[in-house]
């Protein structure tokens, strides 16, 4: 990955033709991640500068999907860190379990994983037959993924382990159809969720959840963008709502963390105020 | 020897290894003095969903805060990061720290060389890059990054690393600026002063 001198404002220059063109917004993600997908866009196209990349995806607007792609695509796991799934089973779902309806919203849902893997839980907690699950994210192709709601069957060894050491009451196995090579949802999982375009970035709040669960999408973010994005969250929420983040993201930095209230400070699970 | 860091004003010490490297770590640590206020970052492989050991391993060495960083944390002085497991660790022009879960770098995250290539591009020249004892090539392009934008680079001398790889490839690719034994390495950090941030 090559440096030249004026990395910085071709950056920032790609950045704003891409929001004027294609209005999806960049600007204010965090710089040092940003820069090395610039860097794999940049050998992907075969550009030697990031203004030749520009000039390429402004004036060839087929090259801009690829070009999301590389800037956007985040993989997941099902039951990615055990421990978080148990701690909304057991600290989270006796309070979901009092409301007659439940919106939940998984922000930046990537591919979907996280979104099922929810869906799973409640549906073992007999909360799914009320529960609308909302996953959005702002890569197209992700969205068609996770609307499929098919994997590769290889990875399905360590996504048994992580949901039986998420406290899963039955065997992963239980809701899905394998073939020889990848396996294929329960129907009844992808009917729960409403896979939808949304950005953190540009987009507001559009639901009232009792549940955010956004993992892992911020530490993608600069902190100014992170409190626009929480600030969406923390719209979204009821009174008395959670927010699940990422293991190693967290609201001390941010200026919403008063609106909440730490209820599992090692699984980065809060209820709003 | 120490004429290239004579009033040398450093950011962040960056360090990468995997096996081994707590072995060089547990020389260079305790000869660190007290009230050593230039902040130390390390990247160390490690098997991806296993909790880390490593901030216990080094507490017990040292007067510095071990501990690893949350995602836009600030980096302040007198402590001791380590990249937490299964995160690449990012070094933000504005001082703080930055994860992502992207894809491996040389089958591991935390990748040594995201580390080390965000903190050439974050710092300059007043990054200080030391890679130890490994056994895959993780860190020697980073080094290099270092090296091109001034920083000061130290490999362990492969003969005195427990696994010679990762610091044979970075003498071969990076052209360090320190080839030296753990002792060594720890007398020239400790002559490393921290540079003064405006507030």
């Amino acid at each position: 990955m090559n440096a030249p001198a004026n990395n910085g404002f071709e950056l920032s220059s790609l950045l704003d033709a891409i929001f004027k063109k294609y209005h999806y917004d960049f600007r204010q993600y965090a710089e040092a991640s940003l820069k090395r997908r610039v860097a794999a866009a940049l050998t992907h196209f075969g550009c030697a500068t990031v203004s030749e990349l520009q000039n390429q995806v402004l004036h060839q607007p087929h090259l801009f999907g690829a070009l999301l792609e590389i800037l956007t695509v985040q993989v997941s796991d099902l039951f990615r860190d055990p421990s978080y799934y148990k701690s909304i089973r057991e600290k989270v779902v006796p309070y979901l379990q009092t409301y007659p309806s439940l919106k939940v919203w998984v922000a930046g849902c990537a591919t979907g994983e996280e979104a099922y893997s929810l869906a799973i839980l409640f549906a073992e907690e007999g909360l799914l037959s009320r529960t609308l699950i909302y996953a959005t994210d702002i890569n197209p192709s992700s969205l068609r993924v996770a609307e499929d709601g098919i994997y590769d069957l290889r990875r399905f060894a360590r996504f048994s382990q992580s949901y039986l050491q998420a406290g899963g009451r039955a065997s992963l196995s239980d809701y899905y159809t394998a073939n020889n090579s990848s396996v294929v949802l329960d129907r009844g999982l992808r009917k729960a969720i409403l896979f939808s375009d949304h950005s953190l970035a540009t987009d507001t709040a559009f639901a009232e959840v009792e549940l955010v669960s956004c993992r892992n999408v911020l530490i993608y973010f600069d902190t100014e963008l992170q409190d626009r994005a929480l600030g969406v969250m923390r719209d979204s929420l009821r009174r008395k709502g959670f927010l699940g983040l990422g293991q190693r993201e967290s609201l001390r930095f941010s200026k919403h963390a008063d609106a909440f209230l730490e209820l599992v400070p090692e699984e980065r699970l809060y209820q709003r105020l | 020897m120490n004429e290239l860091t004579a009033g040398k004003r450093v950011r962040a010490i960056v360090i990468g290894g995997s096996a081994g490297a707590i072995d060089a770590l547990n020389v260079i640590v305790p000869l660190l003095p007290e009230g050593f206020s230039v902040p130390l970052v390390l990247a160390l492989h490690l098997p991806a969903a296993s909790p880390s050991h490593v901030p216990r391993l080094l507490m017990n060495k040292s007067a510095l805060k071990v501990k690893e960083p949350d995602d836009k944390e600030p980096m302040v002085p007198g402590h001791f990061y380590v990249a937490p497991p299964n995160y690449h660790l990012l070094l933000e022009k504005g001082g703080c720290f930055s994860l992502s879960v992207d894809n491996q770098v040389h089958y591991s995250r935390p990748s040594i060389d995201v580390l080390f290539e965000s903190a050439a591009d974050a710092f300059g020249d007043h990054v200080v890059g030391l890679l130890l004892s490994g056994a895959n090539e993780d860190g020697a392009r980073g080094l290099l990054r270092i090296k091109e934008a001034g920083g000061l680079t130290i490999v362990q001398a492969p003969e005195t690393a427990l696994v010679p790889v990762m610091p044979g490839a970075g003498l071969r690719v990076a052209g360090p600026t320190h080839v030296l034994s753990a002792v060594d390495i720890g007398a020239l950090l400790a002559s490393c002063e921290p540079v003064r941030v405006a507030k």
